[in-house]
């Protein structure tokens, strides 16, 4: 990482804990704006909230690689989570897994070498009657069909 | 917020005021809800039924300088949705419901956990708030109510089915991993911050207003007598008309697939992926605590679905939603996976499969939290109730009947 980019993540970390404070149950919160922000949450921020919290940063690791939607390794810009859950499995998620991965020309769990789409799965989110499901970010796109699917994604990145 | 579509209950789904049910419950005494709450024989909607007056009353008790109520909107489980619709379509019933319990058990702070997956559902809710606030349903001597003041705030999760366990739940809050306590401690004493809690789901809370502006005593003549009101019920799967449905409590299977417009149903998953399978032969149970009870996700299954395939779905889940932390879960998970796969590729035997039994049994008494005691549950009841399918359809393949 370059000095100047420490830097301004230092200062982002810092404003976040002026934000939600310094006590533990600032954790999530704090984690989730990194996590939005830069797709990941690095070491070295993971040792700047650390300090902040006055915790170790092996507990914040810990913290992070107990929930699915927060990474300590890099991702792409974009992530697309795919329900893979019963409901949608039967509304045959599998035709839309397989066009996503032709689309971008990489198979599940993988980032594309533009960084600009991770496609992974996910559990149920909660959409069932309007499956097949999925989300890119913070979205949703329900009774999917394999053309709206890639429709979806390409919409996201303009 | 606009409604997305017409919907017709006795309870939830009717209509309503913003308002009401708060301003009716500050002319009540603290007792009088509680008692209210009582008399209406709520049970949590969050699957464990556990009686809203009971914890109410035990939190109400505590002494301390802080208290809690929470609204537990993790909604994890395989085929539930309901509490999403709530909070899109009615936030005013369920922060309402928050309010009333604050002032019941008298805490000041209300969180609303919302599962990380419906962070787009944030905004309006944070809106709704905002507006609250300014209608002087929340803030300080709320609706001219001298000394009571309540506020509630959205907190994120990030995306853990166990959460929604209510001490995972906690951890989560506090910045932890999401790993379930053990109990006692019960959070109505030592909850968030070490300080008296409620924690109740999205529709116990939504249930409220309607109870004290009617009273306990109309609630319970809807339901069974055994499983007062009504419940809501997401339904997805094979059938034309998969939604949420508020229906009384003691609906038979027959007459929810009926309604739903399913055909050539063969099996029906009740309460998610760690509730129980249901065969065709069963369809007139009633859905009630008394006989099948459910915190209200229904899966549809009609005739050409291989319930391996719907068993392994469920069983993968668990074993990636298991927090880990205890051995009877964690192992066990895995290894009942590695069994339907077993019976997947034709390698087992009957002999490993009751030993599985067995381990899924132990699991039930063993394990630490409500996901590892109930995770076996559809492995049990799909080997049980679909054993000629599962074990036996192959060979009448291959003699080509
Ligand atoms: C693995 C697991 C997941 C749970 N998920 C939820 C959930 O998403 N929402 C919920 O309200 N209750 C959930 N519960 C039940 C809660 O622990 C708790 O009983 C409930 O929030 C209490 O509220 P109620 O009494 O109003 O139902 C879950 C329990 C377990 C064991
Ligand atoms: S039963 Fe499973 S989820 Fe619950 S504490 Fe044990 S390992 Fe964790
Ligand atoms: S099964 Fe896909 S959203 Fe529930």
């Amino acid at each position: 990482m370059l000095v100047f980019e420490k830097t301004s993540l230092a200062e982002e970390i810092e404003q976040l804990i002026e934000k939600y404070g310094n006590a533990r149950s600032a954790l999530l919160p704090v984690l989730q704006e990194i996590q939005s922000k830069h797709r990941y949450i690095s070491d070295y921020a993971q040792q700047e909230v650390a300090r902040h919290l006055k915790i170790q940063p092996v507990e914040i690791y810990s913290v992070i690689t107990f929930y699915a939607f927060l990474n300590s390794k890099p991702k792409g810009r974009n992530i697309v989570r795919v329900c893979k859950t019963i409901s949608c499995d039967m509304k045959n998620k599998i035709s839309i897994v397989k066009a996503v991965e032709r689309e971008l020309g990489i198979k599940m769990g993988e980032t594309t070498s533009d960084n600009k789409f991770t496609i992974e799965y996910t559990n149920c989110l909660g959409l069932c009657d309007e499956g097949p499901a999925m989300g890119i970010n913070e979205q949703v796109f329900t009774k999917l069909t394999p053309e709206t699917a890639v429709k979806h994604l390409h919409e996201v990145v303009g | 917020m606009e409604k997305l579509k017409e919907r017709n209950g006795k309870v939830l789904f009717s209509n309503y005021t913003l308002g009401e049910g708060v301003r009716k419950a500050l002319s009540l005494s603290r007792d009088d809800i509680l008692f209210e709450v009582k008399d209406s024989k709520l049970k949590g909607r969050g699957g464990a039924g556990f009686p809203v007056s009971t914890k109410w009353m035990l939190a109400a008790a505590a002494i301390a300088d802080e208290k809690y109520v929470i609204c537990n909107a993790d909604e994890g489980e395989p085929g539930t949705f309901k509490d999403r619709v709530l909070l899109v379509e009615y936030p005013e019933l369920v922060f309402e419901g928050m309010i009333i319990a604050g002032y019941a058990i008298g805490a000041k702070n209300g969180i609303v956990y919302l599962r990380g997956e419906y962070e787009y559902i944030r905004k309006s809710l944070e809106d709704f708030l905002v507006q609250m606030r300014k209608d002087n349903l929340l803030g300080k001597n709320i609706c001219g109510k001298e000394g009571f003041d309540f506020d509630i705030k959205i907190f994120l999760g990030s995306a853990a089915y166990i959460c929604g366990e209510e001490t995972a739940l906690i951890e989560s809050l506090e910045g932890h991993r999401g790993e379930a306590r053990n109990r006692p401690p019960y959070p109505v004493n030592t909850g968030y911050d070490g300080m008296p809690t409620s924690v109740n789901n999205v529709e116990t809370f939504a249930c409220v207003p309607h109870i004290i502006i009617n009273g306990g005593e109309w609630y319970n003549n809807f339901g069974t007598k055994k499983s007062s009101g009504t419940k809501l019920f997401s339904v997805s799967g094979d059938c034309e008309k998969p939604d949420v449905y508020e229906w009384e409590w003691g609906i038979t299977i027959n007459e929810l697939l009926e309604k739903v417009g399913a055909k050539n149903t063969k099996a029906v998953q009740v309460g998610g992926a760690s509730g129980i399978c249901v065969p065709k032969s069963e369809f007139d149970r009633k859905i009630a605590y008394e006989d099948i009870p459910t915190g209200g996700s229904i899966i549809i299954f009609n005739e050409n679905r291989d319930m391996l395939k719907v068993l392994k779905n469920f069983m993968e889940f668990f074993v990636e939603e298991s927090c880990g932390q205890c051995t009877p879960c964690r192992i066990g998970n895995t290894k009942l996976l590695e069994g339907v796969e077993m019976i997947e590729n034709e390698e087992y035997t009957f002999a490993y499969l009751n030993k599985l039994k067995d381990l899924g049994k132990t699991m039930q008494v063993a394990s630490k939290c409500g996901l590892g005691q109930s995770s076996p549950n559809s492995f049990l009841s799909i080997l049980e109730n679909f054993k000629d399918e599962i074990f036996y359809h192959e060979a009448g393949v291959e003699n080509g009947n």
